[in-house]
């Protein structure tokens, strides 16, 4: 198979921009200053001059066009194919919303415009707080965070400021060893110390550990309910007894809310701190990478330590940002965490899917992407995938499930990377690998509401061929993927002597 | 479906799974869903009740700009390569994205001067707090020293965040308009684990960025010197000495100047570059180079090592994306300024700032609230009620600024009003917000003589 012929995009080499372009050229034409012409000179002492320009690129307008266009074609996206990344919801992102975020009176309004006259933008956060009060159970909502990880942040600081309100000095957090990456370093990140407890055999919360571990020094459980083995925890009111039997704040990570809208709600479940993830059950365009939301709803209990800001509704109907509040949500805030007011162009698209689903069209959602989860789930079986790549835990699955590589490994000597890379071939954005980290050569599936039957049968097809493939010859696993742009890349040599950025010159 | 997952309804699912005491047993209270045209009309209606940098002549400025956004940038940005994959996972069909952060992180570390710099961070102030991080994990210093020319958000973001990890953050106030060198000298000792000041500073003033560097250098004593940090604005780094040259450790900065729309704050991005000893400390993701198993150039997320999927609660921070879109809106911005149009733009801004300051210095009522140089904003002192000088000069249709106090809440910024200029406001523009503001002043200081 390595000496197929290349495809076009592999002949067409990777340039930088810094490569390209020619001196002199350029794409942006100086407005005329139209003032006297006092010069830099003048106006800037000489220690506080740059002397040498940066060296930028000097290209033309169709050559910056044609080099991005032509380097976007070496990305797969979710417009192109199904991209079933476990944890990560990549449902569709209808473009009305970039339409309707794109409006001058929404990306045009400047962050610090007087309140009276941001009315429509403060109207759509009020709204919007609302519906995410509402979904998750919580009546107070900050939109500030900018991202889920932001989120968690918010969270477990608004955790020790509750603490330290009531004379408490509690220094750990537990964190099941299910959880993501993120939980972890930001316990760190708040000054607190991270206790794992243990997952039972059926995939939840192992209950004893957790009653072991729950003493006086906890302040917090961050918990993801259904957690990221795509399970729901069927011991949640029991844990939640447990935690606040000590006095501790249960916390709840969003990222897998896409599995319960309108069927469960985590602060019914004793939750008093949510973040949601904006850009994964509410459909912001991942971008790449950024940008995220992350708001988070609290309990009353929790409330007056939210982060200033506060949205306020005066009795004429009007709102108001309340910076210093006397009493209620935020009068003992933790303070702020970013600027201005949050991502609202992320709040404007998270709105706009809100109004176009409403509440039946958000339970639906969920129950669609359970139901697809299932779906593919069964159909994995059937095909006989499952002697190679059994369900981790469970039977049934919500939005998400975990099956485990360590058979197919065993049995075709293949990895689950090297699935993971053949199905690149196949026009498939594979699933997380390798997380959860306590599932051997774990393979996490998120196919979202929006896949439909067609596609879902299609990957199950492909994981199957792919396993018989293997059976015959697991070379052509290990050594994919072939058709795209590049082939496997040597990760540990760019770690090794990093280099992070072009050399000019 | 339901036959091949062997369940006779869509709810058994549900019922096996969620026990019924914590099943919603209702619809939730949110309105019906509406169609497409609807929800646009209701968000258009919502957008027409902003008064936006289109609909009035706006100085608004205090972190985020009106700078024009070229069109190729609206373009490149909702193309769905760019703006729909999630985060590089799988380097093999995600060469796009990752180009373009190492071509970011070219462009900022040019801008910068500074050797390394990451793909990205949340935005301004925020960055700045994952700057105080990283001195604290680089030295342990138990301070966090901070010029009052600082944002107030960034000193109060700062703030949240290093309470978290029990350190204690020391304002040192400004002089003449620009950090009180003695002052700072005398806040910064062997227990300071960084120091930080921005350049230019929240009322517009270039600082001695190089003077600063060195005084907490020295400050510090030999065994522990802090980790500079100075919140820079990389649309002024064309003419302003860059961070890497003036003795700056780890430079970070709101991103939002270089080709991001204002969105009334968000989302945009922070930029984050440093020197190389600082590298392995850094947060966010890092793009690097590579080869495939053909020797082909290619690119990776690299030094994952010290990033939170692996390295847990020991991770270097807890961020997991960059601002990936924004950060492209960034890149394509620089290339389309280019290294002479960079200059060209810093030089206009240096320019029309200045008239703009003596111009409106030169109202009755009105002066400069110090004699620093300026870029692309400034301070003025009007006697009286800003509030209420704004109001008048919104009734004229012009927006003259922001109040200083409002942000800050610091008693020597009463009466103080920000003005920012970007080159989109011309000389007539400047001229218009003058003969605004002059009559905003007279007329108030009539009503308090009344």
């Amino acid at each position: 198979m390595s000496t197929l012929a290349e495809t076009p995009q592999q002949r067409d080499r990777a340039r930088t921009i810094f490569q390209k372009g020619a001196p002199g050229r350029r794409a942006f034409a100086c407005p005329q200053p139209e003032v006297p012409d006092a010069g830099a000179r003048e106006l800037l002492p000489a220690r506080m001059r740059r002397t040498e320009p940066p060296r930028l690129p000097e290209v033309s307008e169709p050559e910056i066009v044609r080099h991005y266009v032509g380097i976007s074609k070496r990305n797969f996206d979710l417009d192109s194919g199904f991209y079933p990344l476990g944890s990560c919801t990549m449902k569709h992102n209808p473009r009305l919303h970039e339409r309707v975020a794109a409006l001058p009176g929404h990306s045009r309004l400047h962050p610090l415009q007087d309140p009276e006259r941001a009315q429509g933008a403060l109207e759509l956060m009020w709204n919007l707080q609302g519906a995410l009060a509402e979904i998750s159970g919580l009546p107070h909502v900050s939109l500030q965070p900018s991202a889920g990880s932001h989120g968690e942040l918010a969270g477990v600081l608004l955790t020790r400021a509750y603490h330290e309100a009531r004379g408490e000095l509690r220094h750990k957090v537990l964190t099941p060893d299910t959880a993501h990456g993120t939980n972890p370093a930001t316990v760190t990140m708040a000054g607190f110390e991270v206790v794992k407890v243990a997952t039972n055999p059926d995939g939840g919360v192992d209950v004893e550990d957790l009653r072991a571990k729950a003493d006086a020094d906890v302040a917090c459980l961050m918990l993801t309910n259904p957690n990221t083995l795509g399970l729901f925890d069927p011991n949640i009111t029991e844990i939640a007894e447990i935690v606040h039997g000590v006095g501790a704040t249960l916390y709840y990570d969003g990222a897998n809310l896409n599995a319960v809208m309108g069927l469960s709600r985590p602060g019914d479940m004793g939750f008093d701190i949510v973040h949601f993830n904006l850009h994964k059950s509410f459909t912001q365009p991942h971008g790449g990478g950024g940008p995220g939301s992350g708001p988070i709803a609290v309990s009353d209990r929790v409330a007056p330590f939210l982060p200033v800001p506060i949205l306020t509704r005066e009795p004429d109907g009007t709102f108001a940002l309340e910076h210093d509040p006397a009493d209620g949500p935020g009068s003992r805030s933790i303070g702020r965490l970013r600027g201005f007011q949050g991502n609202y162009g992320c709040f404007v698209r998270s709105y706009a899917y809100i109004c176009s689903l409403g509440g039946d069209g958000l339970k639906e959602a969920s129950e669609t992407a359970v139901l697809n989860a299932n779906y593919l789930l069964a159909r994995l079986r059937e095909q006989d995938v499952a002697r190679y790549l059994p369900l981790a835990y469970g039977e049934l699955c919500m939005h998400e499930f975990v099956l485990s590589g360590g058979p197919m490994k065993q049995a075709l000597q293949i990895k689950t990377l090297d699935l993971a890379k053949r199905l690149l071939d196949f026009g498939f954005h594979p699933p997380t690998v390798y997380f959860p980290l306590l599932v051997d050569e774990a393979l996490m599936v998120e196919p979202t509401e929006t896949e439909t039957k067609e596609t879902l049968d299609a990957f199950a097809d492909a994981i199957a061929e792919i396993l018989r493939e293997a059976a015959a010859d697991p070379e052509i696993a290990r050594g994919a993927p072939y058709t795209t742009p590049v082939r496997r890349l040597d990760e540990v040599a760019a770690a090794k002597r990093p280099v992070i950025r072009e050399t000019i010159g | 479906m339901l036959e091949t997952i062997g369940v006779g309804s869509a709810q058994e699912i549900f019922d096996r799974q969620i026990p019924a005491a914590v099943r919603l047993g209702r619809e939730l209270e949110l309105p019906d869903g509406q169609p497409e045209q609807d929800v646009y009309e209701h968000l258009r209606e919502l957008a027409a009740r902003n008064t936006s940098t289109e609909d009035e002549l706006s100085f608004l400025g205090a972190g985020m700009y009106d700078h024009y956004v070229p069109a190729l940038i609206d373009m490149l940005m909702e193309r769905s390569e760019f703006l729909t994959p999630y985060t590089p996972y799988q380097p093999e069909i995600s060469q796009g994205g990752l180009q373009v952060m190492f071509e970011y992180q070219t462009a900022i570390s040019e801008l910068t001067a500074l050797p390394v710099a990451n793909a990205s961070v949340y935005e301004g102030p925020s960055a700045v707090a994952a700057a105080g991080y990283l001195a604290k994990l680089h030295n342990g210093g138990g301070r966090f020293v901070v010029s009052a020319g600082l944002h107030p958000h960034s000193i109060e973001t700062l703030r949240t965040n290093a309470h978290g990890y029990g350190m204690e953050v020391v304002e040192v106030g400004l002089r003449d308009g620009v950090t009180d060198p003695d002052a700072w000298r005398e806040a910064i000792d062997d227990e300071t684990s960084a120091a930080i000041f921005a350049q230019p500073n929240f009322y517009g003033a270039v600082e001695d960025a190089e003077a600063l560097s060195a005084a907490a250098k020295a400050a510090g004593g030999s065994s522990s010197s802090p980790v500079v940090i100075a919140q820079v604005d990389p649309i002024t780094l064309g003419v302003l000495r860059p961070p890497g040259e003036c003795g700056v450790d780890v430079a970070v900065g709101e991103g939002q100047a270089l080709g991001n729309r204002l969105d009334f704050g968000g989302p945009s991005f922070g930029l984050f570059a440093a020197r190389e000893e600082y590298l392995r400390r850094m947060p966010g993701r890092i793009a690097g180079e590579t080869v495939d198993v053909d020797g082909r150039r290619g690119f990776v997320l690299t030094l994952q090592t010290r990033e939170q999927h692996i390295r847990r609660e020991k991770a270097t921070s807890n961020i997991c994306t960059a601002q990936a879109l924004n950060a492209l809106g960034g890149v394509v911005y620089l290339c389309w300024l280019g290294r002479r149009g960079i200059v060209e733009l810093g030089e206009l801004l240096l320019a029309r700032t200045d008239y703009a300051r003596e111009t409106l210095a030169a109202i009755d009522g009105v002066e400069k609230l110090h004699d620093q140089p300026v870029i692309r904003e400034f301070a003025l002192r009007i006697g009286g009620d800003v509030a209420a000088v704004r109001r008048r000069c919104a009734e004229q249709g012009v927006n003259p600024g922001v109040d200083a106090h409002a942000l800050s809440a610091r008693a020597e910024d009463r009466g103080v009003l920000l003005v920012a200029i970007t080159e989109r406001r011309t000389r007539a523009d400047i001229d218009r917000l003058a003969d605004a503001l002059a009559v905003a002043v007279a007329a108030e200081r009539e009503t308090v003589a009344v």
